[in-house]
């Protein structure tokens, strides 16, 4: 393989890891927007959605196939549970802790993460779960390089669920609700917003999209297993600090630039792919020391 | 017939009494005022209006409707809204958007509609966007629309303050310390552009303000707090010669309060 080959196949790579990053970073991003909240769980959504999206194909497999039919159908309700999941979890642990002090709701947010964790294990008792999807292996050759169609359809739903959030955040009335709750929730519920209800919408909207990705790496990967979660979790926290946490496009922005810099970081000379989460981690650590806003955030103002 | 009627408001703070048995009324149709010493607790009144303090006692009602079980937000959709004495626009949205957040209240398409972006709730976007264009217009804001809203020149920003507080539909404003911080030639156009939101819109206003001079130009009515206490209520006249006003304001006895 030429020099070329090797990078258009790591961009390849780089694109697809970075969706899933993109995906989950963005519900880090969104829920730290509106309540402060590094919501520690957010990776374990990512884990249920693809046991959920799991459990809904096994049902409808014999009525829609194993394909990507199937999984898309699955990959919809798995949203849909997960979101609602996400939103009980908000009420129940989160919502009585949000004017306690930061450290209690991180340590409540790291409890609910083991809650999920350990509460998948016990269901699976640590064994891996095939997804049972069956996507076929057709693509089409560009050169030497082959984009398979799975690659396709992946990084397509990602693009199409990211434009959709953006187009809601920034087009319609409950995104500039959104954005308003983050910036001024008094002021907000002075322009009749709901927060509470606001707050909600947007766990439900991080939720669905960690669930879509968990999904969609079930069926892409093959298998699940319980403690899938933890690490995409740290990963898509580390995209959403390089992006800078609270700003959406930010957090599309970093989940992308990780995938593509672990890609191509493990191609460097005398860093293998063992290397790999070094190397994301040492980007958090950097970009924290030289740019702890991020690449799109916006340094907070104190009022005064 | 009032619009805005306070009975008996009494709200305390780790056992001090912020407000004592407060009875107050905003008659329908005018330009009240709510003057009084620093600390007198008048922004604790607007704050219990509004529904952010729960006062333990007494009665808030708006046209006859009880507010006191309310959420602010629920006030809001009720019909009142408010200003803040600093300037309190959303940061990182343009103008025009911060004026259309205004309006969240009467958005009648759901979440689903708003994630399909089906037609009805693109009408209404359209709806949104023009009366937000209206009420920046009428508070004189005709250009820069889609800048930044924290970096306009802060008497612009207090505009459009008052402009997102008018999307809402309110049928009483509450403005504390609207000149705050004002040129005297935009002090000008602010009672100007007060009388307009009376006149034009059928808005009731209530005022917290400092600037005497505006007050006594401004207002039909002064209501005049201390310590908790309504101890005045009047036209600008008898309240420049009540007695107990002028105490409260020097702490002594004056012929005359030189308002």
């Amino acid at each position: 393989m030429s020099i070329f080959d090797i990078f258009t196949n790591q961009l390849l790579n780089g694109i697809v890891l970075g969706s899933f990053y993109a995906l989950v970073a963005l519900g880090y991003t969104m829920v730290f927007g509106v309540v402060k909240l590094l919501n520690f769980a957010h990776g374990e959504l990512y884990m249920v959605g693809g046991f959920a999206g799991f459990l809904v194909l096994s049902f409808l497999a014999p009525y829609l196939g194993p394909g990507w039919l199937g999984v898309a159908v699955s990959m919809v309700l798995a949203m849909i549970a997960v979101g609602f999941l996400g939103v009980v979890i908000e009420r129940v642990a989160y919502a009585p802790m949000l004017s306690a002090p930061r450290l209690s709701i991180l340590i409540t947010a790291l409890a609910v993460s083991l809650v999920l964790q350990n509460g998948m294990l016990t269901l699976t008792k640590g064994q891996y779960v095939p997804f049972g999807a069956a996507l076929g292996f057709g693509g089409i050759k560009l050169g030497n390089l082959f984009i398979s169609y799975n690659q396709m359809i992946l990084v397509g739903v990602a693009a199409v669920l990211m434009l959709a959030l953006e187009l809601f955040v920034s087009r319609t009335q409950y995104g500039r609700a959104m954005r308003a709750v983050s910036v001024d929730k008094d002021m907000a519920r002075l322009m009749g917003i709901n927060v509470n209800a606001v707050i909600g919408i947007t766990f439900f909207v991080g939720s669905a999209l960690a669930a879509a990705a968990g999904s969609m790496a079930g069926a892409y990967y093959g298998s699940l297993w319980y403690f899938m979660g933890f690490l995409i979790g740290l990963k898509a926290f580390t995209a959403a600090v390089i992006g800078g946490i609270g700003s959406i496009p930010g957090a599309m922005l970093g989940g992308l630039i990780l995938g593509l810099l672990e890609s191509f970081g493990t191609q460097l000379p005398g860093v293998g792919s063992e290397w790999k989460d070094v190397f994301s981690f040492s980007v958090l650590i950097l970009v924290l020391v030289f740019k702890p806003t991020g690449l799109l955030g916006k340094p907070e103002q104190e009022r005064m | 017939m009032s619009l805005l009627e306070l009975k008996g408001v009494t709200l305390s703070f780790a056992g001090s009494k912020v407000l004592d048995g407060v009875d107050f009324s905003v008659p329908a149709g005018h330009i009240v005022s709510l003057i009084g010493p620093n600390g007198a607790g008048k922004t604790s009144l607007f704050n219990c209006i509004t529904g952010f303090y729960k006062p333990q006692q007494g009665s808030i009602q708006l046209a006859g409707t009880e507010m006191l079980k309310l959420k602010p937000h629920q006030v809001t959709q009720l019909g009142i809204a408010r200003t803040f004495q600093n300037v309190r626009l959303f940061r990182e949205m343009t103008v025009l958007e911060n004026v259309m957040s205004g309006q969240h209240s009467r958005t009648r398409a759901g979440v689903i509609d708003a994630i399909l972006r089906l037609p009805s709730q693109r009408r209404e976007e359209a709806e949104i966007r023009q009366v937000a264009e209206e009420c920046l217009s009428f508070v004189g804001i005709i250009e820069g629309w889609e800048r930044e809203a924290t970096t306009l020149p802060y008497g612009w920003q207090r505009r459009v303050e008052i402009a997102r507080a008018l999307a809402t539909k309110p049928r009483l404003l509450l403005l504390d310390e609207p000149a705050a911080g004002l040129t005297s030639g935009e002090k000008e156009e602010l009672i100007d552009l007060i009388r307009r939101i009376r006149n034009e819109r059928d808005v009731c206003i209530l005022l917290i303000e400092h600037d005497t001079g505006l007050v006594m130009r401004l207002s039909e009515r002064i209501s005049v707090l201390d310590h908790g206490v309504m101890i005045a209520e009047g036209t600008p006249k008898e309240i420049q010669s009540n007695q107990r006003v002028i105490e409260a304001y020097l702490g002594v006895e004056e012929d005359a309060l030189d308002l």
